[in-house]
């Protein structure tokens, strides 16, 4: 092995209580992109705050070697210094200041405490023009959308001599055009020489990209593979971090369409348009149509920004939109949903995309999550009756298989997959009829992803009708028995599964 | 991370010592409680528990543990509200003026002013929780137009003195139904009645706990905790027997702590105002009605600072146009001290009670100890931090 920029050396750090990383050792070669992929939780993260000095010396046991010497980071500006730099899945951006001051701070273009603007100007240009942007250094953050303000996190890096690149799950919140530039563009820096790690969940990802594999399972490095060396499977990676074999994906399910039966028609929506909350002039959803019935999983496929999350927060109880026209039957009878109870009542759920943002309260307990959009099933009078309230949470704990070692957790302590099954729960406690599900598995890792895929299969088969909104076109091609195609607000196409691809839904948004 | 999923499932019984660690943030704002009520009555030679400073102590600080309850909800919400003080002064003065002006018997004064108290704090609520507008902002301009209003309805004068009917409000007792008067009886009876329903309750909570095996408490903590409990109360009004028994003011206070408790531990209300606090926007998606309850929020925070400024006014026997001034400061100290976030979401009624009864002690204490107002306010001001800075510290900890 030549040429050795970083080497971690039985790294174990113990957090109260728990061995977050246990002996892991960690190899990147200079000029290579490095995937890091393990479940959520088992301790990539942790692995990388080491790294940057977050965690600093002395804080845990191990070495870490990089071009050849030992170093002892004790806070991110040591490790930043040496041109180790990390990208944060959460960015770290503030919106409200320009491209060229973002791109800059902490590290500003100073002669006497004073800024030379012209200077961070022309700068900005030449790191943007690296990163394949055009826009003015002088736009404000804010205004970019997330596949952009991931680049301008790179150009921030850039900015600082990079060396060692570290990208924590940068294109989880991208689609998929975004995601190609980003991984063309650590290309073309491992052209430059710039290594990368790069921590991701998308194993067409690493396939492209990356040059070796470190696999990280409960804290332990589980295997390192060469890609050159030897042809990887998925599958091969997906067992390494699971421990398991997991031969299918997408769980197996009878999919009425295919069988000739579908159940009676649950939801139809018809002539359903909204428009933008503040520029009332912009018409955001265009006379959408569509249909679901009992047992039928429904996808709905399109990038990010095409209307998809849109369409659905209008649709629940108009919680986005102004002037929405159109109209919903939900079992043949045209539903009032023009408030988020009455959506509820008429037996609608909205999954949202952002379990954080929009979808739990952090700071409470798995039990009251569970319970909240229906807290009347649990009370009476209007007092909660504690004892009904547990076992209903209880029950689905132990349905969902939410790994935690009891209901009076906090949300904000379980993994992402466990999260994302205490939003179930609330939604299904809620007694629907239809759900509608926007990126259920967005940020999950590979194990929790399939339990949450057979939970989908498990509420068609009880006759509900599931739509399924995804970014991922594989999850929509595996789960789904129709996939309507959205692109600029409006339904461009509609699939069956039998013959519905990747590339037919591609060219549908392509061409629309 | 998460690594602790699967690690935490064997619980062995956990000792008193560790239980109390990983609880510190439950109980250090009681003990601290404990600590200042015995450094003082260690510093006053006894004075501080002596029956008349303790009948005081409820009768000085009963105003505030009012006015903290509603806050804690507004705080819970995610909101605050400054103008409670002028709110109270505002309405002392209308008490003022209706009945020694214009002669209107208590009966009628104590509900109008107890509903014009809700239509402020309505109105407030209104603007906070329809149009957006921060309650910050709306609450400063209520601060100063109640103020305004204050002196012009006074006229600039203080108005007194009430009719003895209102200031049975604040100065009155529970008589003594057995008749023996003094140690008072149903002041005892009372008490012993109070310990008794916390025991209970405490107990019956517990045999379900274990029924369902979520009970990390140790038997023992248990048993001393509630022990504690009953003796203090027990106690306490033994205190107060001596003296002049129950004043009407403190069975009012624990009507108002049981009623809230109870509104915020078990009613679908309470439990809603916690999700709005946590995270409105999931609470809005999970078809709460976040508006309304913001408004009623609002609105009960307004009568119960009406409810206070009678009592403040009843306890002077007089509505002074200062009435109130920088009363929300206190309010809102006692209930960050008893442990809300600022960010809402999380608080409790008892929290908020302590933080009231730490802040009172100390005024009291310091007042006997002959130090002066100006060393009381840094003294106070260095608490509320270390109390927050204590928070903080035991949260981060817990992670």
């Amino acid at each position: 092995m030549e040429n050795i920029i970083l080497e971690m050396r039985s790294i174990t750090k113990t957090f109260p209580g728990v061995k977050a990383l246990d002996a892991v050792n960690l190899k990147v070669r200079a000029g290579e992109i490095h995937a890091l992929v393990g479940e959520n939780g088992a301790g990539k993260s942790t692995l990388m705050k080491v790294l940057s000095g977050v965690y600093p010396h002395g804080s845990y046991e191990g070495d870490i070697l990089f071009n050849d010497e030992t170093v002892a980071f004790t806070g991110i500006t040591d490790s930043e210094e040496k041109g180790i730099i990390i990208i944060h899945q959460e960015l770290a951006l503030v919106p409200l200041l320009s491209i060229a001051e973002n791109l800059f701070l902490g590290n500003e273009n100073v002669e006497g405490g004073v800024i030379n603007w012209p200077k961070t100007y022309s700068r900005t240009q030449e790191l943007l023009a690296k990163v394949g942007l055009k826009e003015s250094p002088s736009t404000l953050v804010g205004q970019l959308g997330v596949g952009k303000q991931q680049l301008i996190e790179i150009a921030k890096a850039l900015a600082k001599d990079v060396k060692l690149l570290i990208l924590d799950e940068p294109t989880a919140a991208l689609q998929e055009n975004d995601s190609a530039k980003l991984l063309d563009l650590l290309l073309e820096f491992k052209a430059q020489g710039i290594s990368s790690i790069l921590i991701t969940h998308k194993l067409n990802e690493i396939s492209r990209v990356a040059d070796s594999i470190t696999v990280i399972r409960d804290g332990a490095s589980v295997s390192t593979l060469d890609c050159h060396a030897q042809s990887i499977s998925e599958a091969d990676i997906i067992r390494d971090m699971v421990g398991r074999d997991m031969a299918n994906r997408y769980p197996a399910r009878k999919h009425p369409t295919q069988e000739g039966h579908l159940g009676k028609t649950l939801m139809e929506v018809s002539r359903w348009n909204v428009w933008h909350p503040d520029a009332l002039d912009r018409q955001m959803i265009h006379d959408i149509e569509f249909n679901v019935h009992a047992g039928e999983i429904v996808g709905i496929a399109g990038l990010m920004g095409s209307g998809r999350t849109e369409l659905a927060m209008s649709l629940f109880g108009q919680s986005y939109g102004k002037n929405i026209q159109g109209e919903v039957r939900l079992r043949g009878e045209i539903a009032d949903l023009s408030t988020v109870p009455k959506a509820i009542k008429s037996g609608l759920a909205y999954v949202t995309e952002d379990r954080k943002e929009l979808g739990l309260i952090l700071e409470e307990t798995i039990q009251t999550n569970t319970t909240l959009a229906n807290l009347d099933r649990v009370s009476s009078n209007g007092v909660i009756d504690g004892n009904i309230e547990r076992q209903v949470s209880e029950d689905y704990r132990q349905a969902l298989n939410i790994r935690t070692p009891s209901v009076f957790q906090k949300v904000m302590n379980l993994s992402g997959g466990n999260q994302q099954k205490v939003v179930l729960s609330k939604w299904l406690y809620s007694q629907p009829d239809v759900l509608i599900l926007d990126e259920p598995t967005r940020g999950i890792d590979v194990g929790a992803k399939f339990e949450i895929y057979s939970i989908i299969n498990e509420l068609a088969d009880d006759g509900k009708g599931v739509v399924m909104i995804s970014s991922e076109m594989p999850e929509l091609l595996g789960m789904c028995d129709r996939i309507y195609v959205m692109n600029e607000g409006r339904f461009v196409g509609e699939l069956d599964k039998a013959d519905a691809s990747q590339e037919k839904i591609m060219s549908m948004i392509v061409k629309a | 991370m998460t690594t602790k999923e699967t690690s935490t499932v064997v619980q062995s019984a956990p000792s008193v010592t560790s239980y109390l660690k990983s609880h510190m943030r439950d109980y250090g704002m009681l003990i601290a409680l404990v600590v200042i009520m015995g450094m003082f009555q260690f510093l006053t030679d006894g004075t501080l528990m002596r029956p008349v400073n303790l009948t005081n102590l409820f009768l000085q600080n009963s105003y505030i543990i009012i006015m903290a309850i509603g806050m804690l909800l507004v705080i819970v919400a995610g909101h605050i509200d400054l103008s409670v003080g002028s709110v109270a002064g505002f309405v002392g003065a209308l008490a003022a003026v209706m009945s020694v002006n214009y002669d209107l018997p208590t009966i009628v004064v104590v509900p109008v002013c107890l509903v014009v108290g809700l239509i402020i704090g309505g109105l407030q609520g209104y603007w906070i929780a329809y149009w957006k507008i921060p309650a910050f902002i709306v609450t400063l301009a209520g601060m100063l137009v109640f103020r305004g209003l204050t002196l012009a309805l006074l006229e600039g004068q203080s108005v007194g003195p009430f009719p003895k009917s209102f200031q049975l409000l604040s100065t009155g007792f529970i008589p003594d139904v057995f008749g023996v008067g003094r140690p008072n009886v149903t002041a005892l009876v009372l008490g012993v009645l109070a310990a008794s329903a916390i025991v209970f309750l405490a107990a019956r909570s517990r045999s379900r706990a274990l029924k369902y095996g979520i009970q990390d408490e140790p038997f023992s903590f248990f048993i001393v905790k509630n022990a504690l409990v009953a003796i203090a109360i027990i106690y306490l009004s033994y205190l107060l027997s001596t003296y002049r028994g129950l004043p009407n003011v403190l069975m009012t206070m624990a009507v108002l702590i049981a009623i809230y408790t109870f509104l915020t531990n078990s009613t679908t209300i309470g439990r809603r105002i916690y999700a709005l606090g946590g995270n409105v926007k999931a609470a809005k998606l999970s078809g709460i009605n976040t508006e309304r309850l913001t408004f009623l929020t609002f609105a009960n925070m307004g009568m119960l600072a009406a409810l206070a400024g009678l009592i403040f006014a009843a306890r002077l026997n007089t509505a002074t146009p200062k009435a109130g001034f920088a009363m929300e400061l206190d309010v809102i100290a006692a209930v960050f001290i008893g442990g809300a976030s600022m960010s809402g979401g999380v608080g409790k009624i008892i929290g908020a009670v302590i933080g009231a009864f730490i802040m009172g002690v100390m005024n009291n204490g310091m007042s006997i100890l002959g130090i002066g107002i100006d060393w009381q306010q840094v003294i106070k001001g260095l608490v509320l931090l270390a109390a927050v800075i204590f928070d903080v510290y035991n949260k981060q900890k817990a992670r």
